[in-house]
């Protein structure tokens, strides 16, 4: 069988800038979309894969324009299909929290609101995007993403201000995903670029008010926010855990056996 | 040729393209929602204009509902099929995602459907909404069955069937039924 050969991108910072935030929905989406049948309750497999819809909504809208831009600054054009099929780990953006197994009930819905929180406060800022296209993107998704924040920050306090074992199961998700807040507001000269640019903040410009949204919920889930770690993880630059790649042997499986297959 | 022979055949042409988009609206207006299918595109507030392009093409502009809604591509499809049949083709869509859709864009026609349908149709976006972080199960406004009108509802869930909706329940009635969410 012959496969289909891998695509890379653009190292220019705004096509990166783009990828960060395409990457990091499409990966979200795509572990929340593994609830599909398997959550606790019917309500909530319903909620968990219409927020992954959303997300794959806001995935294909960015990653879209990363593919127009690569071709606006001279390179190869390239579509939302190739960008999320075509890529090898190496290539992707996310941040590494969102690749992580979905675990439990407490470690989906305590990795939702932190993403939740992230989202709703990116898409903020980049409502006033240079960028035209990508302003009109958040000005969608920042509502919905507003709306996945109070989900999440519901199931939260519920489990954490909850029973012995869900108290316990959700002080353990937050030991298990705190290291990776970090990653999120680690600026670098992608974040640089976009800043000078106008293309969007910098990351780190929204940790203050992160911590302040996610530090009341987890005071009304009756849970202490852990001591800052040194790790720091790097999914962002194309450095990734070992989980990634079993996520994209799922997503990429039908286009790499059947190249440009169609439903 | 004379000056005044070109303006007049301007205006004929002028209102030759006026006469076609209002009977594309016409037939706008009868083009469903196919996961809600009592309300029109029209009543839903995704068409956003109809023009007439230089080239002839009738040019219908839609924004989505939300980012992932799978009834898009559908809703398009339907749109260019029903404009072509009625002979006003040919047809293309441009999506348009600036500003972004809000509910309160739902005609007070397609509102009325909606609860005949049994859908609660949404009430206007608050402006405060999502300014604070509410985490609480917090008091949300009162919302009348769309059966037996009480308002003696409760919230089953957050989110329904399709992305634009949440479950409701009626205490007076036992009903379940479905909300429009306000975005």
């Amino acid at each position: 069988m012959q496969s289909t050969p891998s695509i890379t991108v653009s190292s220019h910072p705004s096509v990166q800038y783009l990828l960060r935030i395409g990457d990091t929905c499409l990966i979200l989406a795509q572990r929340l979309g593994e609830w599909c049948g398997h959550a606790p309750i019917v309500e909530e497999d319903i909620a968990l894969t219409n927020m992954a819809l959303d997300l794959i909504g806001q995935a294909r809208a960015v990653l879209t324009r990363a593919g127009a831009l690569e071709a606006a600054l001279g390179g190869e054009a390239h579509d939302e299909d190739q960008l999320a099929f075509l890529r090898e780990e190496r290539e992707f953006r996310n941040c590494t929290i969102v690749e992580l197994p979905r675990g439990d009930f407490a470690v989906t819905v305590l990795r939702n609101l932190a993403m939740a929180i992230f989202l709703r406060l990116l898409w903020q800022r980049l409502e006033r995007s240079s960028d035209g296209e990508l302003a009109a993107i958040a000005g969608k998704a920042v509502k919905e993403a507003r709306y996945h924040r109070e989900h999440a920050a519901g199931w939260v306090v519920r489990l954490g201000d909850g029973t012995a074992e869900s108290s316990a199961r959700t002080k353990a998700a937050l030991a298990l995903l705190w290291p990776y807040i970090a990653e999120l507001f680690a600026d670098d000269a992608v974040d640089d670029a976009a800043d000078a640019d106008g293309l969007g903040p910098r990351w780190s410009d929204l940790r203050d008010d992160w911590h302040a949204e996610f530090g009341a919920v987890l005071a009304a889930a009756g849970l202490e926010v852990p001591a800052e770690r040194a790790f720091r993880s790097a999914g962002k630059a194309g450095r990734h855990s070992e989980h990634l790649g079993y996520v994209l042997a799922e997503m990429q499986y039908l286009q790499r056996a059947y190249p440009g297959g169609v439903w | 040729m004379s000056e005044t022979s070109v303006v007049s055949r301007d205006a004929a042409a002028t209102s030759a393209a006026e006469s076609r988009r209002a009977r594309a609206w016409a037939v706008l207006d009868g083009v469903l929602d196919p996961e809600v299918p009592v309300v029109s595109v029209v009543d839903l507030g995704i068409v956003r204009d109809v023009v007439v392009e230089d080239g002839g093409d009738l040019v219908v502009v839609v924004t989505p509902t939300y980012s992932g809604c799978p009834a898009t591509e559908v809703i398009e499809e339907s749109i260019v099929a029903a404009l072509d049949d009625a002979g006003l083709g040919p047809t293309r869509i441009r999506m348009q995602r600036a500003p972004a859709w809000t509910s309160d864009w739902i005609s007070a026609q397609g509102r009325a459907r909606l609860r005949d349908y049994g859908i609660a149709p949404p009430a206007p976006v608050d402006p405060a909404q999502g300014v604070a972080l509410r985490f609480v199960p917090r008091a949300v406004a009162k919302l009348a069955c769309p059966r037996c009108e009480s308002t003696n509802t409760e919230r089953l869930a957050a989110f329904g069937a399709t992305a634009c909706k949440a479950l409701w329940r009626c205490r007076a009635c036992g009903e379940p039924f479905e909300h429009f969410k306000p975005i």
